[in-house]
């Protein structure tokens, strides 16, 4: 317990740290997954913009990186987080890694929520003369979501879960901060207070966004 | 830019099928194709509700979908007002498609939006500039009657108030036609009633051509002018409805009048009655401008012939007359044969007969 109290303020730098990761990956992530997700959507057959070429290649493109393990994702990933943030390690490097695996993961998320759309609303819109991308943001989108906040919510906290791993490449946050104070320094109070302030920030989210899919769904 | 439709001439069908197939590719590589459509064709008259029937699967939503191009021919054109819309492109047919409104079974409405959110959409499509679509969506909360009900969500209705919706919605850019897949069928009777009376409103009042695809024979009864009939692809019949329910020429045809109108007594009837009544059994069709029952209870009185009426009734179909009446004959065997000899002169007369005995 002495030990959290001296750690105080490397505490809550690391909750800042953990926060920030967390709202860079679900912004770019997140934006990633809508579009891919909408895309493998729209392509599908009988889609609104079926395209079989392009379908099976996203589908290919996404089966392809969801099942590699996020720990060691993110050690393949270097030389992609240098190329494109101009570092390896730290918290650039992990927001990449984070937003890629994100993107992928969230694509499945979003496409079956779009799923649940009724083709017949599709179809009225298009009758009324409606272009294919005026369908989507002012039609496709709006009807799914409800369920697009709870899924969307889903992946913030799949991204806390996975953000605890950033230590391996020297990024920070709660993660880093309990394996490197609390179990490396076999302090288990320092490891607890951490995995509380998490639990905490996934309730609050949880709850946010069911009151949030609630208003959107108007029930 | 978008090619200048040729003015149609009066007298010109506002839509026109000539020679339309629509092949379906076969789902897997053991499946066979499907043919929606087999060699159509068919014209809708500016003004008129054409009635399409025909049970699940006889091609009836294929033919309404290719006169918005939501779906396309395989073979044949689908002319509407003088542009041939099987040929334009997506971008082309938005234009077309402000001057075709379109109503759904399910409604189809977005339950993202408002009444007013709903009606706004086909509007804000159309480039109509917002200050403009208070007055509009007003005057068409006003036609359909559901003034008060402009900030309702969709969820909060009713069917009939959906379908209502769904009707105002696809009016909101003052189309010339109407194309209504089978709009009454998720609805009670007495909803139908209640829109069914508001499409014949859009067509008397407002002059849209509707064309209606429903699989209900008193839907097609109370508001179609003409009527066609489709099985496995083809139209096998079209006439004008007062016509196709007094005598139907085609199989498929005379199964849809008899849910509505039964020609004689159904065999089971017809046996009960035969054991109640010994005369001679039968079946007269009266049309508008035939004899009338007057006409035929004279011949009999005057030639001795005891008539009693044990089935049938008369129908109204927009405004004409016609009916099918059975009768048991008894008297003096020649007199019951010259009876009907002469009546047969002058209105259709059938034996009626259970399937087992006409075989």
């Amino acid at each position: 317990m002495d030990r959290l109290v001296e750690l105080d303020s490397f505490f809550w730098d690391a909750t800042r740290e953990t926060l920030g990761i967390v709202a860079a990956t679900l912004l770019i992530g997140g934006l990633g997954g809508l579009l891919l997700g909408v895309l493998l959507h729209t392509t599908r057959p009988g889609g609104i913009a079926p395209n079989r070429v392009v379908h099976v290649v996203l589908n290919v493109l996404v089966n392809f990186f969801r099942p590699i393990p996020f720990v060691i994702f993110i050690a393949a990933a270097q030389p992609a987080a240098r190329l494109v943030v101009g570092t390896g390690i730290g918290n650039p490097a992990i927001i990449f890694a984070l937003s890629v695996a994100a993107t992928f993961g969230i694509s499945r998320i979003v496409e079956q929520n779009l799923v649940s759309v009724d083709p017949g609303v599709l179809e009225a819109s298009r009758a009324m003369g409606a272009g294919r991308l005026r369908t989507t943001l002012t039609v496709l989108l709006p009807e799914a979501l409800g369920p697009l906040v709870l899924g969307y919510t889903f992946a913030l906290v799949a991204i806390v879960d996975m953000s605890a791993v950033a230590g391996v490449v020297g990024g920070g946050g709660l993660g880093a901060f309990a394996l490197t104070y609390g179990y490396r320094q076999y302090e288990p109070v320092v490891t607890w207070a951490a995995v509380l302030v998490i639990i905490a920030l996934v309730q609050v989210a949880q709850f946010a966004g069911n009151r949030l899919a609630r208003a959107a769904m108007r029930r | 830019m978008p090619t200048t439709p040729r003015a149609p001439a009066p007298g010109d069908p506002l839509i026109r099928l000539a020679d339309v197939s629509r092949v379906f590719p076969a789902r897997s590589r053991q499946g066979s194709p499907v043919t929606a459509l087999d060699h159509v064709d068919l014209d809708v008259r500016a003004g008129e509700v054409l009635g399409v029937v025909g049970y699940s699967g006889a091609g009836k939503s294929t033919l309404l979908r290719l006169v918005n191009a939501l779906d396309r021919p395989t073979a044949g054109t689908v002319t509407v007002a003088g542009r041939e819309v099987s040929s334009l492109s997506e971008r082309a047919l938005r234009e077309v498609r402000r001057d075709i409104g379109m109503i759904f079974q399910q409604f189809n409405l977005f339950a993202s939006r408002t009444v007013w959110g709903n009606i706004a959409y086909p509007l804000t499509v159309a480039g109509v500039p917002k200050d403009q679509h208070r007055e509009r969506i007003s005057e068409l909360l006003h036609f359909v009657g559901l003034a008060d009900k402009a900030h309702t969500h969709i969820e909060q209705l009713s069917g009939g108030q959906k379908q209502r919706v769904g009707i105002a919605r696809a009016l909101a850019t003052d189309p010339r036609i109407l194309l209504a897949d089978e709009p009454t069928s998720a609805l009670d009777p007495q909803t139908t009633g209640e829109v069914l009376a508001l499409l014949r409103r859009v067509n008397e009042e407002l002059g849209i051509t509707i064309v209606l695809i429903t699989h209900e024979m008193e839907v097609v009864r109370t508001l179609a002018d003409r009527v066609a009939v489709m099985e496995a692809g083809r139209v096998v019949e079209l006439g004008d409805t007062y016509d196709v329910f007094a005598a139907p020429q085609h199989p498929a045809t005379q199964r849809f009048v008899s849910t509505l109108v039964e020609k004689g007594p159904p065999p089971r009837a017809l046996q009960r009655l035969r054991e109640r009544h010994d005369g001679r059994m039968v079946t007269l069709s009266f049309r508008d401008g035939d004899a009338t029952p007057a006409d035929v209870f004279g011949a009999f009185i005057e030639r001795g012939v005891t008539f009693e009426l044990v089935h049938g009734g008369v129908e109204d179909v927009g405004g004409r007359t016609f009916g099918h009446l059975t009768f048991s004959l008894t008297g003096d065997d020649a007199a019951v044969a010259d009876a009907t000899a002469y009546v047969a002169t002058l209105v259709e007369l059938t034996t009626p007969a259970s399937p087992r005995e006409a075989s």
